[in-house]
């Protein structure tokens, strides 16, 4: 394919022997918003440094648009922009002579730094705090400062490590916006543990645990898993489990703090029957709604169910 | 290259510390050159033998270079601590290495910014001493020497402080261990003064600044100076690389 922006073959890291990362392989194409999602010390910084250059991997290759990481490190990093997890940010500067600096630092050249500064601190909601101090500004708008960084010199690749850590939340809303709008034209890779962000912004999703790529796909698939087939039901007159049970589509039940969980079976809708069920049994129901699962939730599912394909793919 | 020099001097420039720092060197200097010009007529009315009669440029020059090698020793420490381990504590490392550049580059870069705000010095210095020339004849090829002697000496400090910047993420143990290693440079040829064939005197900066201080231009020591330059900077890309790979 033609239009491969990041492509990461066979990815690994040790430390000290001990692997950080190991045999992580994926990519990327234009106009894809990927998020990277995991649990902490799951390897999301260590794979987006090595993605970047910071980092030299053990084994494996990074490819920038086609172009080696290693052996064309000059290249591959023109193409990208980075936000770490720190911000990298020399506070003594105020925002128009860091961003002129990172526009300079970039490549941009002469006659269009003014014009990128601009743009950058247009898309970051940064006009206004042109002349301020970086020391000085709050947590939010340094972050967004981090931000107007990494796509000032609009790079093919925007990579940002936990871009909304620090922000409040119509702030969260326009940097999602922002994400969305640089992942239309160019390709965003965003690591979080905020689950509901990657529903937002990303079209596609890794999951890494332990240095290990555990879930691989587009959105929809995590967006099943996390609606999910769970109902959260409250009932003033309980009636016992088994009679819940008697439902045609539910698999599952179990008293939740006072509540009730139902689970269904796969591809079920009993949420009609369960309703009317309640009406005709005078159970009083005053409480239905999708349990959302957490994270957690979602994580051990997916994990679970890749061990289980693997599983099925080793009986076959 | 000259991208990180220009962001070095601007962040120099930004702070407090590059002004104070300018401004007590140009005070120093210039009360010293003055005590060389009061001083010089003292002396030399006092001094009959033709032997003893030094020219201007030479009298005012030794105090003033004396002072300056001397003065740079402590405040060349104090400017260069800052250049890496600032960047490690602050954790500003990955915008420049995530930038299209290579750590030689980087390096490089940030010495250079370093050297040129040094030089500041050292034309300024040079430039006060030409003002002599209103009065006297005076020998400007003294002053080049002297100059570029200077030059290469702050130069050889600003590399070592580099490495030894790259070497820790607290700035103040940065400028610590780079003063005392350069002091110890500078004072070798002391220690061993009683053995004049010894080749620990060849390591002296001092010594190899003496020439130049007498005006006199040597290719070996041009060529110590340059290869202290060098061996430091490779050393400080070898332990930026060296962060890369190790992580």
């Amino acid at each position: 394919m033609a239009n491969l922006t990041v492509e990461a073959i066979e990815l690994t890291r040790l430390y000290g022997g001990r692997a950080a990362v190991s045999d992580v392989t994926f990519s990327l194409q234009q106009g894809q918003v990927l998020g990277f999602l995991g649990p902490n010390g799951a390897g999301k910084s260590t794979t987006m440094k090595m993605l970047t250059g910071n980092l030299a991997p053990s084994a494996g290759s990074v490819k920038i648009c086609g172009i080696d990481m290693i052996e064309q490190p000059k290249e591959a990093k023109a193409l990208i922009g980075y936000l770490p997890e720190m911000r990298p940010l020399y506070k003594e500067f105020t925002v128009d002579e860091y961003l002129t600096i990172a526009a300079r630092l970039h490549n941009v050249s002469g006659k269009h730094i003014k014009k990128a500064v601009e743009h950058a601190k247009e898309r970051c909601g940064l006009t206004h705090m042109s002349k301020r101090l970086i020391e000085n500004l709050s947590n939010g708008y340094q972050q967004r400062v981090g931000i107007a960084q990494a796509i000032i010199h609009n790079p093919m690749v925007v990579i940002l490590d936990e871009p909304t850590v620090g922000l409040d939340p119509i702030q969260i809303r326009d940097i999602r916006a922002l994400i969305k709008e640089i992942g239309q034209a160019h390709s965003v890779i965003v690591s979080t543990h905020i689950l509901p962000e990657v529903e937002m912004v990303c079209d596609h999703v890794q999951i890494i645990d332990k240095g290990k790529l555990v879930f691989n796909g587009g959105i929809d698939v995590l967006k099943k898993q996390r609606i999910g087939n769970k109902l959260l039901v409250g009932l003033r007159q309980a009636p016992q489990a088994a009679q819940l049970m008697a439902i045609a589509g539910v698999a599952e039940v179990e008293p939740a703090d006072g509540l009730w969980r139902i689970r269904f079976e796969e591809g079920a809708q009993p949420h009609e029957a369960i309703v009317q069920a309640a009406v005709q049994h005078g159970w009083g129901l005053y409480h239905i709604a999708p349990d959302q699962t957490s994270l957690e939730d979602v994580f051990v599912q997916l994990t679970y169910h890749e061990t289980a394909n693997a599983d099925e793919a080793k009986a076959a | 290259m000259l991208n990180i020099a220009r962001k070095e001097l601007k962040s120099m420039f930004a702070s407090p510390m590059g002004w104070i720092i300018l401004a007590l060197l140009t005070f120093s200097f210039g009360t010293y050159y003055l005590n060389g010009v009061n001083n010089y007529f003292e002396v030399m009315s006092g001094s009959i033998r033709p032997a003893e009669r030094i020219g201007v440029t030479q009298f005012v020059g030794q105090t003033v270079y004396g002072l300056a090698s001397f003065i740079m020793l402590f405040a060349v420490p104090l400017l260069s601590m800052r250049l890496i381990s600032e960047e490690r504590r602050s954790q500003t490392l990955p915008f420049l290495f995530s930038a299209p550049l290579s750590i030689s580059e980087i390096v490089v870069g940030k010495f250079l910014g370093l050297v040129v705000f040094l030089s500041i010095l050292v034309v300024y210095i040079a430039v006060m001493l030409t003002t002599l020339n209103i009065w006297a004849d005076i020998d400007f090829g003294y002053i080049f020497a002297n100059s570029l002697g200077l030059l290469l000496l702050v130069s050889s400090f600003a590399a070592l402080g580099l490495y030894f910047s790259s070497l820790t993420a607290q700035p103040i143990i940065a400028g610590i261990l780079s003063f005392i290693a350069l002091f110890v440079l500078m004072i070798l040829d002391r220690f061993f003064a009683g053995d004049p064939t010894s080749t620990m005197l060849k390591f002296s900066l001092m010594r190899h600044f003496q020439s130049f201080a007498g005006g006199l231009m040597d290719t070996a020591d041009l060529a110590y100076f340059g290869l202290f330059i060098l061996t430091f900077i490779t050393l400080t890309i070898r332990r930026l690389d060296a962060d890369r790979l190790r992580g």
